[in-house]
């Protein structure tokens, strides 16, 4: 961690050298950090111009690949650039627990009934949704699987699966196929007999597994044949459709999704022009126009009834498609991660 | 280094003097001329290795965030509750720490070692209250763990500077609030199995390549100097391609619709793709074939050195072809078997990326565990106290391999 942030020094040093030659940066420009590539293609078209024309506010941006000691070093190293930051859910609890956010106050950023639930933590405002699902190859399986209880049913689909390395999404997924309701599985999961369930449930799909770590890798999989089915994120799945003309199917029963979130950065000097950012972001009519750039749902209440019809149902936002999918609870992993990981690693060593 | 001249020690001493003083110029210029090469791998080497070393038996984290509860808690005799003044210790110690924001820190640090630390940590820090009577009260109001003994030997435990929690960790050991050396949970416990399976893999490996590597190795020395270095480019093909190119040539070839089951396939010699791809048996052939080289070169050496007259002779006194190989050949070529399977075993013990791409998960090494703890998780600790294990692990058996076949016999290359 020190090795990390020594390095997070030398650039934060780095910065320093520039604010330095730039002149004193008392009127810093609104800096807004997303995680580039074609996303942040996408927002920039959708959020970013658009906002700066219709406020005159300067808005300068920036990327970034996560990371919670990147937002650590900024607050605690004191000369942070940043205003306003996407962050994945696991950074939002963490930063939020380490007073690394401003709190929001959600007057100003539009209100949280505008929102949906999960969109909406005391240090954090939802922008996009995006899933966990079940895909498989409709040009190789006719009759497909419907639910996670499915992907265990090895007799009627037979062939290798494929799941992402690690506990986290995986044990809610056995917990769902063994039949636990969404809304049940963190109460299920809290308790230790919960997991040991988890566990027994993995046993059993134990010698038909095969596991992923890069999201680009379940698309590959299923087009080598290497597996029948695969849990995988949505927009890799749409990809692999839109430019590799495949046939995968997602499978949107039980889904799981998660939420990115913005964040204000603590002390921040543009507070007002960061919250009128967030307010902007988060209007339904400029919402609804990210997924036809880019399949990730939005978490305006009213944006998914201005959202083309076409493609909607490929939207994890979809009222069809979220309606049985599960949000990852970030604080039980942030809690649990250490040693489930490490009885996870003796498990599948096994 | 430098050679010794034989001068009589009764001879003029004015030329000893020269004599020494020219040795000396020599000496200078000598470590002159190493000290570059000293110092880089110095500074690029041993320094960062020793230095990631290090972590594994260090514990910094809780003696800086947590200054005055370590310090209080170095008197406790661990029977009972520590005294109020280390409650009050933590108290001011968290206050300190929350408004640094060093706290996740120690939070960190003492979640490996009790699950849910981490909550207690940062859900204490927020609820304490401005005024404060006695802090154990306070303390234990907030949250009963803090009323129990567990909680508080975990701190003194990563008291640090020094500690020895990693490496007991990675030895699938902890120890308990009295301080006693337990085994971890069994559902916990995974090292020594894959340090076990570590060798094992690399055991293997090292075995095929010998097999597959000496016949090799034969033909190329016996061959005319022409057919000879044309096989020897084929040979050290491999080498100039890259490690992962080869990894994933190899998931092309063996992937359940690749090139040897589309093969089989056609021919009807099987009528289920076969599974040769994700598990064990990838993980030995994708290795083998990328350490042959280094198991052929060390051996063809050896045996370009070995005169053809010693076996004619050994047939002409009428020893049987294998009797000619068994007792004269073979003990000839020992030099170069020790060092083929010296090279092979030890580099197939750190192997990584090929085990990562044509491995399941039970075929995972001990490097692996690394890199996990090291860039993913940023355990580093963990990560140091598992390479500690490993290089040890490698030394013991450098130094048995040394006693066996002595390294003097090792002639590589």
């Amino acid at each position: 961690m020190n090795g990390r942030k020594t390095i997070l020094a030398g650039i934060a040093a780095g910065a320093l050298v520039t604010v330095a030659v730039a002149g004193p940066a008392a009127a810093r420009d609104l800096t807004v950090v997303s995680w580039g590539g074609a996303y942040q293609d996408a927002q920039r078209e959708v959020y970013f111009k658009p906002f700066v024309e219709a406020t005159k506010i300067k808005l300068l941006e920036e990327s970034w690949d996560g990371g919670v000691g990147v937002l650590r070093a900024k607050i605690q190293g004191g000369n942070n650039n940043w205003d306003v930051v996407q962050v994945e859910s696991e950074e939002l609890v963490l930063g939020c627990e380490e007073g690394l956010y401003e709190k929001i106050d959600w007057e100003k950023v539009g209100g949280k009934d505008k929102l949906m639930d999960d969109a909406v933590h005391e240090c954090g405002v939802g922008t996009i949704v995006y899933n966990f699902i079940l895909s498989y190859d409709a040009d190789r399986i006719k009759d497909g699987p419907k639910s996670w209880a499915d992907f265990w049913n090895v007799q009627k689909w037979p062939g290798k699966r494929a799941l992402r390395k690690g506990p986290k999404t995986n044990l809610e997924i056995a917990l769902m196929a063994d039949g636990v309701p969404p809304a049940e599985v963190y109460k299920t999961l809290a308790t230790e007999a919960g997991i040991e369930r988890a566990f027994r449930k993995l046993d059993e799909l134990k010698p038909h597994l095969i596991w992923w770590e890069k999201g680009s890798q379940p698309p590959q999989l299923l087009a080598a044949g290497e597996v029948a089915m695969t849990s995988a994120y949505n927009g890799r799945i749409a990809a692999a459709n839109q430019n590799d003309k495949k046939n995968f199917r997602i499978v949107w029963q039980n889904s799981l999704y998660t939420v990115d979130y913005w964040v204000i950065m603590k002390g921040t000097p543009n507070k007002a022009q960061a919250e009128q950012f967030i307010h902007f972001a988060s209007l339904p009519e400029n919402q609804a126009k990210l997924p036809a750039k880019i399949p990730y749902g939005v978490t305006a209440k009213a944006a998914t009834a201005m959202i083309d019809p076409k493609i909607l149902p490929e939207l994890p936002t979809a009222p069809e498609n979220i309606a049985t999918a599960l949000y990852i609870n970030e604080p039980f992993w942030v809690e649990n991660l250490d040693r489930l990981n490490q009885r996870f690693n003796a498990w599948v060593a096994r | 280094m430098i050679q010794a001249a034989t001068v009589e020690t009764t001879e003029i001493p004015a030329l000893k003097r020269l004599l020494r003083r020219s040795q000396r110029r020599q000496q200078v210029t000598a470590i002159a001329l190493v000290a570059p090469l000293l110092v880089f791998l110095l500074l690029t080497y041993i320094g960062p290795i020793g230095a990631l070393l290090s972590r594994g038996i260090l514990d910094p984290e809780v003696p800086s965030v947590l200054p005055r509860t370590t310090a209080a808690l170095a008197t406790w005799d661990g029977r009972e509750l520590p005294p109020e003044v280390a409650f009050a210790a933590l108290v001011a110690d968290m206050r300190e720490a929350r408004s640094a924001g060093t706290l996740a820190a120690a939070a960190t640090r003492l979640n490996y070692d009790i699950n849910g630390f981490r909550s207690l940590m940062f859900s204490t820090a927020r609820r304490l209250p401005a005024e404060i009577d006695s802090a154990r009260d306070t303390l234990i109001g907030i949250d009963p763990k803090w009323g129990e003994r567990e909680t508080w030997a975990a701190i003194r435990r990563a008291s640090g500077p020094v500690g020895d929690f990693y490496l007991l960790a990675a030895l699938d050991l902890r120890r308990d609030a009295d301080g006693n050396i337990v085994a971890a949970p069994e559902d916990q416990a995974i090292f020594i199995d894959v340090i076990a399976r570590t060798f094992l893999i690399s055991g293997v490996v090292t075995a095929l390549c010998l097999v597959l590597g000496y016949p090799v190795a034969y033909v190329l020395a016996t061959l005319p100097a022409r057919s000879a270095g044309l096989l020897m480019i084929f040979v050290l093909l491999p080498f100039w391609t890259s490690l992962l190119v080869r990894t994933a040539a190899w998931v092309i070839v063996l992937q359940r619709e690749g090139i040897v089951n589309s093969l089989l396939l056609g021919i009807g010699i099987i009528e289920q793709p076969l599974e040769m791809i994700f598990n064990r048996f990838a993980v030995y052939v994708a290795m083998t074939h990328i350490l042959l080289p280094f198991m052929i070169l060390p051996l063809y050496s050896v045996m370009k050195g070995i005169p053809a007259v010693h076996l004619r002779a050994a047939a002409s006194l009428g020893a049987p072809p294998f009797t000619v190989f068994r007792r004269v050949y073979l003990p000839q070529t020992l030099p170069g078997i020790g060092a083929g399977c010296l090279l092979v075993f030890i580099q197939a013990l750190g192997y990584y990326i090929t085990p990562a791409l044509v491995g399941g998960a039970e075929d995972q090494m001990i490097s692996y565990l690394i890199a996990f703890y090291a860039s993913r998780t940023i355990n580093w600790g963990m990560a140091a106290a598992l390479s500690i294990l490993l290089l040890a692990a490698t030394l013991v058996l450098c130094a048995v391999y040394g006693r066996l076949v002595g390294f003097g016999r090792v002639r590589p290359g």
